[in-house]
Formats: structure tokens, sequence, C-alpha cells
């Protein structure tokens, strides 16, 4: 992979909510390969920022620029065929459906297989083949009949992330994968991320509020501050920064 | 040619007016309560029925005019408490359903009580007869329901931009939870609501006694007239109701006057319109 | 599964033994059942699978009725022109109606579904000179099957009971195979989480759109069954009244299994026939089961049934 090349490149962009500005004139880059990790205090405007980039808002002002292609403005479901793909804060999953047919669904979607209407769903082999082996990535195999409804909360975040991974995206966001997790969920999560790095040409982009799997998994940083981006580099160079430091009334980083 | 125009056009902002009381109560009601009240027709259509029954009981309009919809307001206040408030935090195709099956029950209920035949309700006397406008006998009910729409419209927006009330039913029209910990008892605002909602409907019911044949079927026609309208103006908004319910008035006057073979058309040809070029409605948010 | 399998081969077995044993007022009724059935399993994939609570299935049912009615009529067409007929019309106007509906949120739809079938049930009911208006169409001989260049009729009510099973049944298993398919799963995504279903790259807009018609045109064949069994196509087809019986049938039924809404269907026919022996007002009492299974029995209305891997029953 070549590092240098630029994945995402987010552009000036500004996102207001009647009066109230969310972003201001956010310009970052992202490289391909680079794990990277948007970080923040409350209301930083992180998840805003994510909203932009997936699709679900449009920005005020500015363009997002993937892999050289203006995305702004385009619908999310289209967002997946260009490679782009996401995870949510608030468990955002298939509830009433089990674990396989959660990630199923994610790769029915991608591989285009919804035009079949009348070929039973179990006659698609190879689909139900990926599925086998992004539950063996996820540590869910054994669960992979029970209905997700059912799951403790750190296995359905894993099924949150997983379904963000079924298109083998080029680039992932994470938005806050351990939100809510026990320190024991916690550490599967961030070794789960670790191993994904590095078996997968996927780039992520990760936020989050526990400093320690930002520290743990990220090679870039970038601070977002009351919708400004206030500061980016290398973990040891954001731990020294002074205004990140205040930023965060010198609580947060670790 | 011209004085044609305008009498056209008065009866358009006059069925205007009607519309837009009911689309007010419905608007407003899922506005604060996400509710989408189905049997809003009904109870415009009971509205016309007890002021028909008050005025065989008491032979006076005025009476019905205000025993009615108040009436009507305390049906939909006891439909409120007693099943509404059981499914506001289940899932949405509950609170359909639940409407929907009042729409049945009350259409029944109308029919099982005063029969399925048509019954008309004359003017009060005060209002009876006909006005010359432009050198033409215009009914002057007509005039008072098409004074009354305004009168009406602009209490309603004084009540909602200018009272401390108002103020709170939009700030909890535009964010329950945020009203709710700012100290709004919630649960009391949407049964208050719901009768203020059920009240419009009533009122609007019997203003349109003595103008409409009273019947079975007067629920169905409003409640579809009525959707149309905040389909138009944008579901949810107050404006909107206004504007989109004179907008199918005016087309509706004319369309009656220049189309009569498809003038039933009209208001779907519209709609159809609205959902092509701008979903949301004029008034409605954009995403 | 094995056993639901087993049930339904037993249900099947005395469906069709069903007139060997039974007077045909219960012929008739079964017939009915059937028919409606399918129409209630045609709403259900848009309920149940993709979460579209539609006020307005009936227009679809009504269009394929007259349709029907139309071609027996005036053409003397076989069931099988009349079926094609309903069919193409009702997909039509489902293709339509679906398209303008679909473009909002499930409130929205709700609305417009219910609006737009009403303008049908308007349309028909005021044209006249073309739909007979109130009287709806009428006076057309018994419907007719061509096969193998012979003509059969289908006049007898048992003839027609075997006709419409074979139909239903067949259209049943159809649906059932949409429902299994990679598309019935991404409508389920889409009735339990459609935003994330959107986010996953599924066009919303577009499947729901899909979902509708294919809707449309099984409640269109269910109608088109129905006006030569009832010799009569008339308004009240396409009325509300009717649309909410499909919507009742599934709950009644259950929504989240396949058959669900055509063990409905038979729980309806039931529960009116035990009603209308006390009163005509029929609609208050559908009203009223509605309200009591909302809040009572709202699991049973949304709740999933244990089931294993992708298999609804």
């Amino acid at each position: 992979m070549e590092r240098d090349e630029v994945i995402l490149e987010v552009q000036g962009v500004s996102k207001a909510f009647n009066d109230f500005l969310a972003l201001k004139d956010v310009t970052l880059k992202l490289r391909k390969g680079e794990f990277s990790a948007l970080i923040g205090p409350n209301g930083a405007g992180k998840t805003t920022l994510y909203n932009v980039i997936s699709g679900k808002f449009r920005p005020t002002r500015g363009k997002v620029i993937f892999l050289g292609r203006e995305i702004q403005g385009l619908p999310p479901h289209r967002l997946v065929e260009l490679g782009l793909s996401r995870s949510f804060q608030i468990t955002n999953i298939f509830l009433g459906l089990s674990v396989e047919e959660n990630l199923l669904c994610a790769l029915i979607a991608y591989h285009h297989r919804g035009r079949s209407l009348l070929k039973p769903l179990q006659a698609h082999r190879d689909l139900y083949e990926e599925a086998e082996i992004l539950l063996s990535q996820l540590g869910l195999l054994e669960k992979k009949d029970i209905p997700v409804r059912n799951l403790s909360y750190g296995d359905k975040r894993l099924v949150e992330v997983g379904l963000a991974l079924a298109s083998r995206p080029k680039l992932l966001l994470l938005d806050e994968p351990t939100a809510g997790m026990n320190p024991e969920e916690t550490e599967r999560m961030i070794s789960l991320l670790r191993r994904l790095s590095e078996e997968m040409e996927t780039t992520f982009f990760l936020t989050e509020h526990d400093m320690k799997v930002v520290f743990s998994v990220a090679d870039r940083i970038f601070v977002l501050h009351q919708g400004e981006l206030l500061a980016e580099g290398a973990p040891e160079e954001i731990r020294e920064n002074e205004k990140v430091r205040e930023a965060y009334l010198g609580g947060a980083i670790a | 040619m011209m004085e044609t125009l305008i009498i056209t056009a008065l009866n358009g902002l006059s069925l205007g007016t009607l519309l837009f009381l009911i689309s007010m109560g419905l608007t407003t009601i899922f506005g604060v309560m996400g509710v989408l009240n189905f049997a809003h027709g009904s109870l415009y259509m009971l509205g016309a029925y007890m002021c028909l029954q008050a005025m065989r009981l008491f032979h006076n309009f005025w009476l019905g005019l205000l025993v009615a919809p108040l009436a009507v307001g305390l049906l939909g206040m006891a439909i409120e408490v007693q099943f509404l408030r059981k499914i506001y935090d289940r899932h949405l195709t509950l609170q359909l359903l639940l409407t929907f099956a009042f729409l049945l029950i009350l259409d029944d209920a109308v029919r099982i009580l005063w029969g399925a035949g048509y019954h008309t309700v004359d003017p009060p006397r005060l209002l009876a007869g006909t006005l010359r406008v432009l050198g033409r006998p215009y009914p002057v009910y007509s005039l008072f329901i098409l004074v009354l729409g305004p009168a009406v419209g602009l209490a309603l927006w004084a009540f909602f931009y200018r009272t401390k009330v108002g103020m709170i039913v939009r700030a909890a029209a535009m964010d329950r939870e945020m009203a709710s910990s700012l100290g709004v008892n919630v649960p009391k605002l949407f049964t208050y609501v719901f009768f203020f909602g059920s009240w419009l409907a009533g009122l609007g019911g019997a203003l349109a006694a003595p103008l409409r044949a009273i019947g079975p079927a007067m629920g169905e026609k409003i409640i579809i007239e009525s959707f149309i309208v905040v389909v138009i103006g944008g579901l949810g908004s107050f404006p909107g109701a206004f504007i989109g319910a004179m907008i199918f008035g005016l087309f509706d006057a004319f369309g009656i006057h220049f189309v009569p073979r498809i003038h039933m058309a009209i208001p779907f040809i519209l709609l159809a319109a609205v959902l092509l070029w701008r979903p949301r409605g004029l008034f409605g948010e954009e995403i | 599964m094995r056993v639901q399998g087993l049930l339904g081969i037993l249900v099947l077995l005395a469906l069709i033994l069903l007139p060997s044993f039974l007077p045909i007022y219960f012929v008739l009724l079964f017939t009915e059942i059937l028919i409606m059935g399918l129409f209630a399993l045609s709403f259900n994939l848009l309920f149940g699978y993709t979460g579209l609570l539609s006020f307005g299935h009936a227009a679809f049912f009504g269009l394929g009725g007259y349709a029907a009615a139309f071609l027996i009529r005036d053409w003397g067409a076989s069931m099988a022109l009349a079926m094609l007929a309903g069919v193409i019309v009702a997909g039509a106007a489902a293709v339509l109606i679906g398209y303008l509906s679909v473009r909002l949120d499930e409130i929205y739809f709700a609305m417009l579904t219910l609006g737009f079938g009403m303008m049908f049930f308007t349309l028909v009911h005021q044209w006249r000179e073309v739909t007979g208006g109130s009287d709806g169409i009428t006076g057309f001989g018994s419907p007719t099957l061509k096969l193998f260049g012979l003509t059969l009729s289908l006049g007898h009510p048992v003839h027609y009971y075997y006709f419409a099973l074979a139909v239903v049944v067949g259209s049943s298993y159809l649906l059932w195979r949409i429902t299994r398919s990679p598309f019935g799963l991404l409508l389920l995504s889409l009735r339990e989480n459609p935003e994330r279903a959107a986010f996953l790259g599924v066009d919303v807009r577009r499947y729901r759109w899909f979902a509708f018609v294919i809707a449309g045109i099984f409640a269109g064949l269910a109608g088109s069954l129905f006006s030569p069994f009832d010799r009569m196509a008339s308004p009240t087809m396409l009325h509300w009244t009717k649309s909410a019986e499909p919507v009742l049938m599934s709950i009644l039924g259950g929504a989240n299994l396949f058959l669900g809404p055509m063990v409905g269907a038979a729980i309806f026919f039931f529960l009116e026939h035990i009603i209308t022996k006390f009163t005509t007002s029929w609609m208050i009492f559908l009203g009223a089961i509605l309200v009591l299974l909302v809040i009572f029995f709202p699991e049973g209305i949304l709740g999933t049934v244990v089931r294993r891997g992708h298999g609804k029953g």
C-alpha cells in the first residue's frame, strides 16, 4: 500500500443547523493504509463530520473527496458501492434477524444480489462462505444463529462493526465502536481492530472517547474542538500539544 | 368574467377555510405528538352531526356551534387518555393501526346512531340569505366562513407565536425531550393538544353543517382532503396547513368551475405534483 | 420446519378433500377464504416483511376485479386472460402509486396509500358510463377455463373452488419463494432498520417500490379471482373498509409467519360469521377488535416468532 496516497479529503467543510454552526471550515486528509482517529470533547462535532462524510448530511459549504471523486451530497447507499462504509455510535443493527442474517444483508446489498427474487438465499453459497469468514474474524461464529436482540451489548457492537466491514470497504468510518463497553469488551475490540488493520486492505478512520483505544491503534490523530480542527499529528505529538490539553481540560488524555 | 373569477376565488377560500381548521388540528397533533390521527375526519363528521342534533333539540345553531366542538374535543381527549397514551413509546405501526381502528369505529357509530341517509341544516337566521357581491347574490353564510377563517387563523397564530403556552407547544413540537427536561408535563400537554386538535375538527364540522350535506361519507372525503393539504403544506407545519388549505380550496373551486368533468382528479394531480417536485411540502423541513 | 411442512401438507389434503364431505355452503366459504387469504398474503409482503403499512391495498384488489369482470363480460374471456388483465392493470397502478408513495417515510406512506386508494374508489364509483358506478359490473356469465383447446366451465362452485385453490396455492408458493430469496432478506432489513440498510448500500426507495408492485400484482390476481366468483365487481372492492380486511387478517393470523395472513383470513371469516348473526355493523367490531389487539397484544402484532435461520414458517 502506498502510504502517501490520499484516500479521503475533507475540504473546507462547514455545516450549519439553522443558526448553530456545528462544523467550521474543517480540512483534513486521510492517507491510505494509515489508521486515523478523530478525537475531541463532547459536542465537538465528530459525529456531525462523520454524517457529512457518509452522506447523511450535506455540508453547508465545502467538499468531501473520496479517491479523487466528490461525494458530498451523495445518498448513503451510493457510497458503499464506491468503497466507503461506516458504523454507528448507537447500535444500529437488524435486531429481529440472526447474526448471520445481519451480515448476509450487508453482503447481499454489496454484491447486488437483491435482484434475485426466486432463487433461494441458501443457494447463494458464496455469500454464506464470505459470511463465515467475517463471523470468524469477529469471533461470532458459534453465535451465528442467535437473534441479535438476544446478544450481549458487546457482541451487538461487534455485529455493528461487522456490518460495516462486510463490504470490504476501502475506507471504514467507525463511530465510537467501544461506546458503552466494559473494559473486557473494549480490549476485545482493540485487538480486533489491530488485527483487522493488519489483515485487510481497508483504511480505518476511528472516532472515540476512550483515549486508551485511540492511542492503542491510531497512526495519526485529528483533534476537533467546537467544530474546528484544532490539531493533527502522530499520537506522541498530540499528547504533548498544549492546545489539545486545554481543550480537554487536562482530563481525558492519558 | 372578472366577477366569475372573483366569486370562484371566494368559493375556494371558503372551502379553504374549513379545510384549514381541520388540517390545523391534524398537523398540530402530528407536530407535537408525532401521531397521525386517521380518525380526524370522523371527528369532523361527528362535529357536524352533533351540530345537527343540537339543532334538532334546541333549534339554535349558535348553541350547536358551541357544544359540538366541545363534545368532539372531549371525545378526542377520552380516546387519547384511554387508548393512545398506552402506545406512545411503541412502534409507529401501532399508533397508525389504532387511529385507523377509531376511524372504522366512529364511521360506523355515526351510521348506527343517525342512519345512512343525508341531512341538511339551515344556517342561523342571522346568517341566512344572500348578499350582493359584485352584482351577484352570494350566500351570507359563506361570507361568514370567509371572514371567520382568517380570524381563527389569526387567533391561532397569536396563540402559537405570541403566548407563553403557545411557545411551549411549539417547543415541544420541535423537541419533546428538551421540553420535558425543561419541566413541561409532556403527557398532559399531549392530552390538551389532542383535545385542541379534536376541538378544531369538531368546529370545522359544525361550521360545515349548514354548507354541506351531512352524511356518513363526510369523514372519508375530508380526511383525504386534509391529508392532501398537509402533504402540500408540509406535515407538522402550521403555516403549511394554512397555505396548503387555501391552495387546495382555490384549485378545487376553479376546477369545479372550469373543468367539472375531471375536477375530482385535481387534488390528486396536485398531490402527485408536490410529491414529485417538493416531497416535503411547501413548508416542510428539507433533509 | 419439518412439523410446519407436515402440517401444511395435511391442511392442503384437507382442502382438496373438502368438497367431498362438506356442503356447498362451505365450498363457497372456503373459496372466499382462499382468495382473501391470497389478498392478505400480498398485503403482508408489504407489512410483515417490508414494514410498510398500506391502507389502500384494496385498490389493487378492486382494479384486478374490475379488469377481469370487463374481460369476461365484454369479451367472454377465459379465466387465464381475465387474470392476466387483472394483474396488468393492478400492476400498472401499483407502479405509479408505489413510486409516489415511497418517496417519503412510513407516515407519509400510510397517508398516501389511503388517499390514492380512495382516489381509485372514487374514480370507479363516479365514472358511471364505464364502470357502472355504484352498481358495479354485473351480468356476466360463468367463468371458463380454456385448456388444450377445450373450454371448461367453472360455473359450478366445486369446479371454481378447485381452480381457485390451484391458483392460490401456486401464487402463495411464488410469494414464498420471493420471501426466501436474497430480495426477501433485504425486505426484512428494511422492516428492521431502513436507515442502516441504506448505509449498507440498499436503495431503500427502490426496494420498497419493488415490494409495493409485487404486492399490488398479487392483490390484483386475487381480485381477478374474486369478481368472477362473486359474479360482480363493485366499488366496495376498492374502499378502505376493504383495505382494512387484509390488515386485520395479517394481524389476527400473525404477520411474522408466512401463512399467518391465510390463517387470519379463516379466523376473520369465522368472526364475521358469528358477529353478523347479531348485527350488520361489522366495521365497528373490526375496529374494536383492532383496538384490543393493538393495546393488549402488540407483541403479537410485531413480535418475532422464534425461528431458525432465514425462515418464516
